[in-house]
C-alpha cells in the first residue's frame, strides 16, 4: 500500500474498529445476523439491510463532509430531499421521461445548494443561519410542488432507483458507494480536496495564498445540494411517492452525526468521505442492533445523544489540553517537547 | 433612545401592523377579539418557548432541544399524573426541576467543553425525545382536576373573544422575560456575552455561570411551554412539537433579534410570534390557500430579516472604515 | 507634582512562554501623579509587561508592589479591585450596550432587587461630567465615535480602580482634536494623583504628555528616562537598537536601475483612513526597504499593492499594461507574492503539512483541475526544505509543530515556488531565532541578484541597511521620503523617521484617519 493510502486507512481505523465491534455485538445478540441469502435475483440479510437502509444518510453524508470540511454546516439537506422527491414525482407523473426527471431533479438540488453557497460566500452569513432559511422554507416549497398531497407514482424506472437491484445488490447501495467513490476521486485526484481543507482551516490565509475561496464554497454547497437531491430521489422511489412532510425529516442531523462519527472535525479542515460513510453505517448498525436486541426503536435517540456526548468530550479543546498535559508532562522525554507548539504561541505573544 | 437596534423592532412592528391592516381589508372579520384571543391561545406554547430562545440567541447561541423538551414534558406529565399517581402540582414542580437541570447540564457542556451550542443542544434534542419515547410511545390523555380548573380560567373580552389561561400565561412570561432582559444583572450579562465574549470577560462578566443559567432558563421555559402545550392538547405525545425550535428561532429573528447575538428585544419576539400566527390565521380565513404557504412566507421573512441584519452590520462596518475585503 | 515614593513598582519581572523568554528581568516604576510612557517595537514585551501588571498573565519571576505592598493579582478583576485599571486599544467595551450599561456592567445599582436604570444613568452623567463629556448615556455606545468610547472606557477604569490607569495605545485611531481632548483628561487625572502608564507609537505624543519614558526591546528594559532633556534621535535609537550583527554588514551593491525593466508601477494609490496617495515603481533586481514606526502605513501600502484591499484612487501597471486587483488571486496571477506580517493568522494553514503549505499558492494558481502530482509536490517541497534549510523532521509534519523561523521559511518557500517577479515581505524576520534571521537576510540578497523585485517592510533598521537598494520612509500613513542607494544608513533612516514624526504628526494622522470615524451620534 502506498503512503497516502496507508495514512487514510490509519485515519479511519477507529471507525472501522467501532463498526466491527457493533456488528460483532449484533451477531452475539442475533446469531443469524451475518447470514446473507440470495432470492429473487437479489441478496437478503441484515447486513444488506443496513447497507440499504443507510443509503439516504450515506448520500447526505458525502456532501455534508465537504461542507463541514470548509468549517460550514448544511441544515437544509433534509428539506432539499423533500423538494427533490416532490420535483421527481411531479415530473414523472406529468409524463416526462426518466432521464429528464432525474436530470431536472438533480439540477434543482444543485440550485438549492447554490442558494446556500451564495448566502455563505457572498453575503458572509454564518452557514448555520444561511442554511436554516431553506430548512424552514424547503418543506413548504416541496408541498407547493406536490400541492399538499403525497404524490404517488408507478414509473418502474424511477421505482428501480429506490428498490431495484443490480447484480443482485440493492440499487441504493450501488448508488451511495458509487457516488462516494466518484466524489472522493474528484476531490483527491484533483487539488480540490487540499484547497477545501485549506479554506476550512484558515480561510483568510487561503485567500491570501490565492485560493478562490468564494467559488469553492459555492461548489461545495452545490455538491451538498446535489447529494441531497440523489438522496431525495432514493427516498421517494423507495416509498413510490413524494411525502413533502416526512421525506428526509431530521436526516440533516443524522448526516451531521455520520460525518462527526466518521472522525471529521466540526471545526473544518481534514476530511475523509470514507470515514463519513462508515459513520453512516455505524449509525445504521446501531439502529438495527437495538431492534435485534428487542429494545424499542425509540432507544435509538438516547444512544445517538450518548454518541454525540462521547465525541464532544473526545474532540473538545479542554480534553486535548488534558491529553497534551499527560503526554508532555514536565520531566518526560525531551523528544516530546517539539511536539508542543512553542513557536506559534510565543510568536503570537511576542508580536503583541 | 436613538439606535439601530430599535430600527429592527420598528420594522417588525410596522410589518405586523401593515399585515394586519391588509388582512382586515380583505376579511373585516379578522378585526375581532375572538381572532386575537385565538392568536394568543394557539401560539401560547410557542411564545413561551421563544422567550427562552430569545435569551439563548441574544447570547450568541442556539437551542435545538426545546421541541423535544416540550414533547418530554407532555409525556412525563401525562404518565406521572395518570400511571404513577403523582399529584398534579408535584408533577409540575418535579418536571420544571428536571428540565432546568437538563438545560444547566447543556450549558455547562457548552462552556466547559468549548463546543458549538448547536451540536450540544442537538444531543439534548435526541436525548429528551428519546426519553419521552421510552416513557411512552402512545398519545396519553391527561385527566386531572387541575387541568379542568385551568381550562375554566379565562377572561371574556368585549366582542366574545376569550383570553385563555395559557394565553395569559404567555403574556406573563413575556413580561417576566422583558423584566429579566432589561432590569437584571443577568440580563445585562447575556447582552454583554452576545456582544463580545472577550470584552465581557475582561469587564468581569461571569461567563461560565451566565452560560449555564441561559440554557437552564431556556429549558425551564421549554418545560413551561410543554405544560401550556399539554393544557392546549390535553394529552402528552412523544411525537408532538417536532420542529418547534425552528419556529421559535424564526419568531426571534423576525422579532428583530440579531442571530449573531447581542442585540434585540424580548418584546420583538412577541411581535414575531404574532406575525407568524397572523399568517396562519390569514390562510385559515382565505380557505383556498394551503398551509404550506406559512412555511414559505416564514422562510422569506427569515431571509429578509437576515439580509437586513447583514446590511446593517455591513453599513456600520463601512462607516467605521473597518470593512475588510477578506473575511477572517 | 511627582512624589518620591513609587505608586507601582515591579522588580525583576520575567515571563516565559513554552521556554521562550517574552520578558526578562524588567524593572518598572510608576509614581503617583505621573504619566509614564512605555515604548518599544512589536515584540518588545510591552504587552506582556502590562498584562502581568493587570493580572491577565501570572509572572514567572519578580515582585510587584502597589503602594509599597507586594501584590499578585490572580486575574483582571483582582487587579481592578486592587486599583489597577486598564483600557485596551481594541477590546473597547461593548458597543451593543448603552453608555451607562458599559459604565456599570457587573456593578449595576439596584432597587427592589432590579437594576435601577435611572440611577445608573444619573450616576453615569455625573461621572462623565468630570470628563467634560455631555452625551446621552442611554444611547448605545456603538453610536459614538472611538474617541468618546475611549473616554467612557477610561471613566469606567478610573471609577472602578482609581489608583493606576494603564492605557494601551489609546490614540491609535484618534484625530488631532480628539488626542488633545484625551490628553487634557490625562492631565486632570494626573492632577488627581493617579499614576498613568501610556503605551503609544507616536513620539510627539510621548513628548507632549509623558513625564518619563521606559523603553523595552526584545523583552529587556533598555532605559527609563525623564523626557525633559531626552533627544528625539536618542529615543529612536534606544527603541530600535544599534548593535550590528556581523552577517548583516555586507551592503547590497546598488544596481544600475536604469538598465532594469520596471516590473510594476503604482500611481497615486490611496485608501481613506489607511494610507495617503503614494507612487511607487518597482524594478527587477532591486530591494525596496520600507521603514517607519508601527502604524505608519507600511502594511496598508502593501495591502493595496497586493489586492487585499482595493484602493479608492490610483492605478496599477504591470509590465506597462494597466491592471486592477480585486483580490490577491489577481495579483498572484500577475506574478506577485506576499508574506504577511501575522504568520499565524494570515500565513500558515496550521493543520496542513509542510509540503502542502509549500505548494499551496502554486496549486491555487494552477487551478484545482491541474493538480501537482504527489511526486512533483514532494520534489518541490524537498527542494525548498533543502534550499532554505527548513528544519523539520519530515515534510509531512503539520506546520504548526515547526518553530516560528521555520514556519516563516515555509511561507517564503510557498511564494518562491510560484516563481514570483515581485515579492512583498512584511516583517519577514519578526519573532524568529538569530540563525534563521541571518539566513532570510542572505536569501533576500540572492533573490535580488536573480532579478526578482522585492519590497521588504521591516522595523529592524540594520536589516534594511543590509539588503535594501533604496528605502521608502513612511510616517503617519504617508510616504514621506526616499533614501537612494548611496545614502542608506541606520542613522539616516532614523533621522528621516524622527524628522517626519517631528512636525504635525498628530494632524497628518488625523487627516488620514479622519474619514473613518465620523461620529454617528
Amino acid at each position: 500500500m502506498t503512503g497516502p493510502g496507508l495514512s487514510t486507512f490509519r485515519r479511519i481505523l477507529p471507525q472501522l474498529v467501532a463498526l466491527v465491534v457493533i456488528l460483532a455485538l449484533n451477531t452475539a445478540i442475533a446469531p443469524g445476523f451475518l447470514d446473507i441469502a440470495y432470492a429473487n435475483g437479489r441478496l437478503y440479510g441484515s447486513l444488506i439491510d443496513i447497507l440499504n437502509r443507510g443509503a439516504p444518510v450515506a448520500l447526505l453524508a458525502i456532501g455534508m463532509t465537504l461542507v463541514i470540511a470548509t468549517r460550514g454546516i448544511d441544515l437544509s439537506v433534509g428539506a432539499v430531499m423533500a423538494i427533490a422527491g416532490a420535483v421527481a414525482a411531479a415530473l414523472i407523473t406529468s409524463d416526462h421521461s426518466l432521464a429528464v426527471t432525474v436530470l431536472a431533479t438533480l439540477g434543482v438540488g444543485i440550485l438549492c445548494g447554490l442558494w446556500n453557497g451564495a448566502l455563505v460566500a457572498f453575503l458572509g452569513i454564518q452557514p448555520i443561519i444561511a442554511t436554516l432559511i431553506l430548512m424552514v422554507a424547503g418543506r413548504g416549497i416541496a408541498q407547493l410542488v406536490t400541492e399538499g398531497v403525497i404524490l404517488t407514482f408507478n414509473d418502474p424506472g424511477l421505482i428501480f432507483i429506490g428498490s431495484g437491484s443490480l447484480a443482485s445488490v440493492p440499487f441504493p447501495v450501488i448508488l451511495w458507494v458509487f457516488l462516494g467513490i466518484v466524489v472522493s476521486l474528484l476531490f483527491r485526484s484533483t487539488a480540490l480536496g487540499l484547497l477545501v481543507e485549506a479554506i476550512g482551516i484558515n480561510r483568510r490565509a487561503s485567500s491570501l495564498a490565492g485560493i478562490g475561496t468564494s467559488a469553492l464554497l459555492l461548489a461545495v454547497y452545490a455538491a451538498s445540494g446535489l447529494c441531497a437531491a440523489v438522496a431525495g430521489i432514493v427516498a421517494a422511489a423507495d416509498i413510490r411517492g413524494a411525502d413533502a412532510n416526512n421525506a428526509g425529516l431530521w436526516l440533516e442531523l443524522d448526516a451531521i452525526l455520520a460525518v462527526v462519527v466518521g472522525g471529521n472535525s466540526l471545526m473544518g479542515g481534514r476530511f475523509s468521505i470514507a470515514g463519513s460513510l462508515i459513520g453512516a453505517m455505524i449509525i445504521q448498525s446501531v439502529n438495527t442492533g437495538i431492534l435485534l436486541a428487542g429494545f424499542p426503536p425509540e432507544f435509538n435517540l438516547v444512544i445517538k445523544a450518548a454518541i454525540i456526548v462521547v465525541i464532544l468530550v473526545v474532540q473538545s479543546p479542554a480534553s486535548h489540553t488534558l491529553f497534551a498535559y499527560f503526554k508532555h508532562r514536565p520531566g518526560r522525554a525531551p523528544d516530546a517537547a517539539p511536539a508542543t507548539p512553542p513557536a506559534r504561541e510565543t510568536g503570537k505573544e511576542a508580536a503583541r | 433612545m436613538t439606535s439601530s437596534r430599535l430600527f429592527s423592532l420598528a420594522t417588525t412592528f410596522l410589518i405586523f401592523i401593515l399585515a394586519y391592516a391588509l388582512c382586515i381589508a380583505q376579511f373585516p372579520n379578522m378585526l375581532s377579539t375572538r381572532v386575537i384571543g385565538n392568536l394568543l391561545t394557539d401560539n401560547a406554547f410557542l411564545g413561551i418557548a421563544a422567550v427562552g430562545m430569545t435569551f439563548v440567541i441574544l447570547s450568541g447561541g442556539i437551542d435545538l432541544s426545546i421541541g423535544s423538551v416540550i414533547a418530554f414534558t407532555g409525556v412525563f406529565l401525562a404518565v406521572a399524573m395518570g400511571d404513577w399517581g403523582v399529584p398534579p402540582l408535584l408533577a409540575i414542580v418535579l418536571l420544571l426541576a428536571i428540565t432546568t437541570v437538563f438545560g444547566a447540564v447543556m450549558g455547562a457542556m457548552i462552556h466547559y467543553l468549548a463546543m458549538p451550542p448547536f451540536i450540544v443542544t442537538l444531543a439534548g434534542m435526541f436525548f429528551a425525545r428519546g426519553i419521552a419515547f421510552l416513557i411512552s410511545i402512545d398519545s396519553v390523555p391527561i385527566k386531572a382536576g387541575l387541568y379542568d380548573t385551568l381550562h375554566g380560567l379565562y377572561f371574556r373580552m368585549p366582542g366574545g373573544g376569550r383570553l385563555t389561561f395559557i394565553g395569559m400565561a404567555m403574556l406573563a412570561v413575556f413580561l417576566a422575560g422583558i423584566l429579566i432582559a432589561h432590569f437584571t444583572s443577568f440580563g445585562r450579562n447575556v447582552y454583554a456575552i452576545g456582544g463580545n465574549r472577550q470584552s465581557a470577560e475582561l469587564m468581569g462578566v461571569p461567563i461560565a455561570r451566565t452560560t449555564v443559567m441561559i440554557y437552564a432558563l431556556s429549558s425551564f421555559l421549554a418545560g413551561l411551554a410543554g405544560i401550556a402545550f399539554s393544557l392546549y392538547t390535553s394529552a402528552g405525545y412523544s411525537l408532538a412539537a417536532v420542529g418547534v425550535e425552528l419556529d421559535a428561532i424564526a419568531a426571534v429573528v423576525i422579532g428583530g433579534t440579531l442571530l449573531t447575538g447581542g442585540s434585540g428585544y424580548v418584546a420583538g419576539t412577541l411581535l414575531g410570534i404574532l406575525i407568524m400566527g397572523l399568517i396562519q390565521t390569514y390562510i385559515v380565513f382565505d380557505g383556498t390557500l394551503s398551509s404550506w404557504w406559512t412555511k414559505i412566507v416564514i422562510g422569506l421573512l427569515l431571509f429578509a430579516f437576515i439580509a437586513l441584519q447583514r446590511g446593517l452590520v455591513w453599513l456600520s462596518a463601512r462607516r467605521s472604515g473597518a470593512s475588510a475585503a477578506i473575511p477572517a | 507634582m511627582v512624589k518620591n515614593e513609587p505608586l507601582l513598582r515591579a522588580d525583576g519581572v520575567g515571563k516565559e512562554f513554552f521556554g521562550v523568554t517574552a520578558l526578562s528581568n524588567v524593572d518598572f516604576e510608576l509614581l503617583a501623579g505621573e504619566i509614564h510612557a512605555l515604548v518599544g517595537e512589536n515584540g518588545a514585551g510591552k504587552s506582556t509587561l502590562i498584562k502581568i501588571l493587570t493580572g491577565a498573565y501570572r509572572r514567572d519571576r519578580g515582585r510587584v508592589c502597589l503602594d509599597g505592598v507586594a501584590v499578585d493579582p490572580a486575574d483582571v478583576k483582582d487587579a481592578q479591585a486592587l486599583g489597577i485599571g486598564t483600557v485596551y486599544q481594541e477590546v473597547n467595551l461593548l458597543p451593543n450596550l448603552t453608555v451607562a450599561e458599559n459604565l456599570f456592567l457587573g456593578r449595576e445599582p439596584k432597587r427592589f432587587g432590579l437594576t435601577d436604570r435611572r440611577e445608573a444613568n444619573r450616576r453615569s452623567r455625573e461621572i462623565l461630567d468630570q470628563y467634560g463629556l455631555d452625551i446621552d448615556v442611554a444611547a448605545l455606545l456603538g453610536t459614538y465615535s472611538v474617541a468618546v468610547r475611549q473616554i467612557v472606557a477610561i471613566a469606567r477604569a478610573v471609577d472602578i480602580s482609581g489608583k493606576v490607569l494603564i492605557l494601551d495605545e489609546p490614540t491609535a485611531s484618534l484625530d488631532a482634536a480628539e488626542v488633545s481632548r484625551l490628553f487634557a483628561i490625562l492631565q486632570s487625572l494626573k492632577g488627581r494623583g493617579l499614576g498613568v502608564v501610556f503605551i503609544t507609537h507616536f513620539f510627539d505624543q510621548v513628548y507632549r504628555i509623558a513625564d518619563r519614558v521606559t523603553i523595552l526591546r526584545n523583552g529587556h528594559k533598555v532605559a527609563t528616562r525623564p523626557l525633559a532633556g531626552l533627544d528625539r534621535l536618542e529615543l529612536v535609537s534606544l527603541m530600535l537598537g544599534r548593535e550590528l550583527k556581523a552577517e548583516e554588514e555586507q551592503r547590497a551593491e546598488p544596481p544600475d536601475l536604469a538598465t532594469k525593466p520596471v516590473v510594476a508601477s503604482f500611481k497615486g494609490l490611496s485608501k481613506r483612513g489607511r494610507i495617503a496617495p503614494f507612487d511607487l515603481e518597482m524594478r527587477a533586481g532591486e530591494v525596496v526597504g520600507v521603514a517607519g514606526l508601527l502604524g505608519a502605513g507600511r502594511t496598508e501600502s502593501a495591502e493595496l499593492m497586493f489586492g487585499i484591499h482595493q484602493p479608492d484612487h490610483g492605478t496599477i501597471e504591470v509590465d506597462g499594461k494597466p491592471a486592477s486587483f480585486s483580490s490577491p488571486r489577481d495579483a498572484i496571477s500577475r506574478g506577485f507574492g506576499f508574506c504577511p506580517e501575522d504568520r499565524k493568522q494570515d500565513g500558515i494553514i496550521d493543520d496542513l503539512s509542510v509540503r502542502e503549505n509549500i505548494i499551496l499558492a502554486l496549486q491555487a494558481r494552477r487551478g484545482w483541475a491541474k493538480p501537482l502530482s504527489r511526486k512533483e509536490q514532494e520534489a518541490i517541497a524537498d527542494r525548498y526544505i533543502a534550499a532554505l534549510d527548513i528544519r523539520t523532521s519530515d515534510r509531512e509534519k503539520p506546520i504548526k509543530f515547526l518553530s516560528g523561523g521555520n514556519q516563516q521559511k515555509v511561507i517564503l518557500a510557498r511564494w518562491l515556488a510560484t516563481d514570483p517577479r515581485l515579492l512583498i515581505l512584511d516583517e519577514p524576520t519578526r519573532g524568529i531565532d538569530v540563525g534563521a534571521h541571518a539566513e532570510i537576510i542572505r536569501l533576500i540578497g540572492e533573490l535580488r541578484e536573480r532579478g526578482m523585485s522585492l519590497l521588504v517592510i521591516s522595523s529592524e533598521l540594520e536589516e534594511i541597511v543590509a539588503y535594501a537598494t533604496r528605502v521608502r520612509v513612511l510616517a503617519d500613513r504617508r510616504h514621506v521620503g526616499e533614501l537612494p542607494a548611496g545614502e542608506i544608513t541606520a542613522d539616516a533612516i532614523m533621522r528621516a523617521i524622527a524628522a517626519s514624526e517631528n512636525h504635525g504628526a498628530g494632524e497628518a494622522a488625523g487627516q488620514a484617519a479622519a474619514g473613518t470615524r465620523e461620529s454617528v451620534a
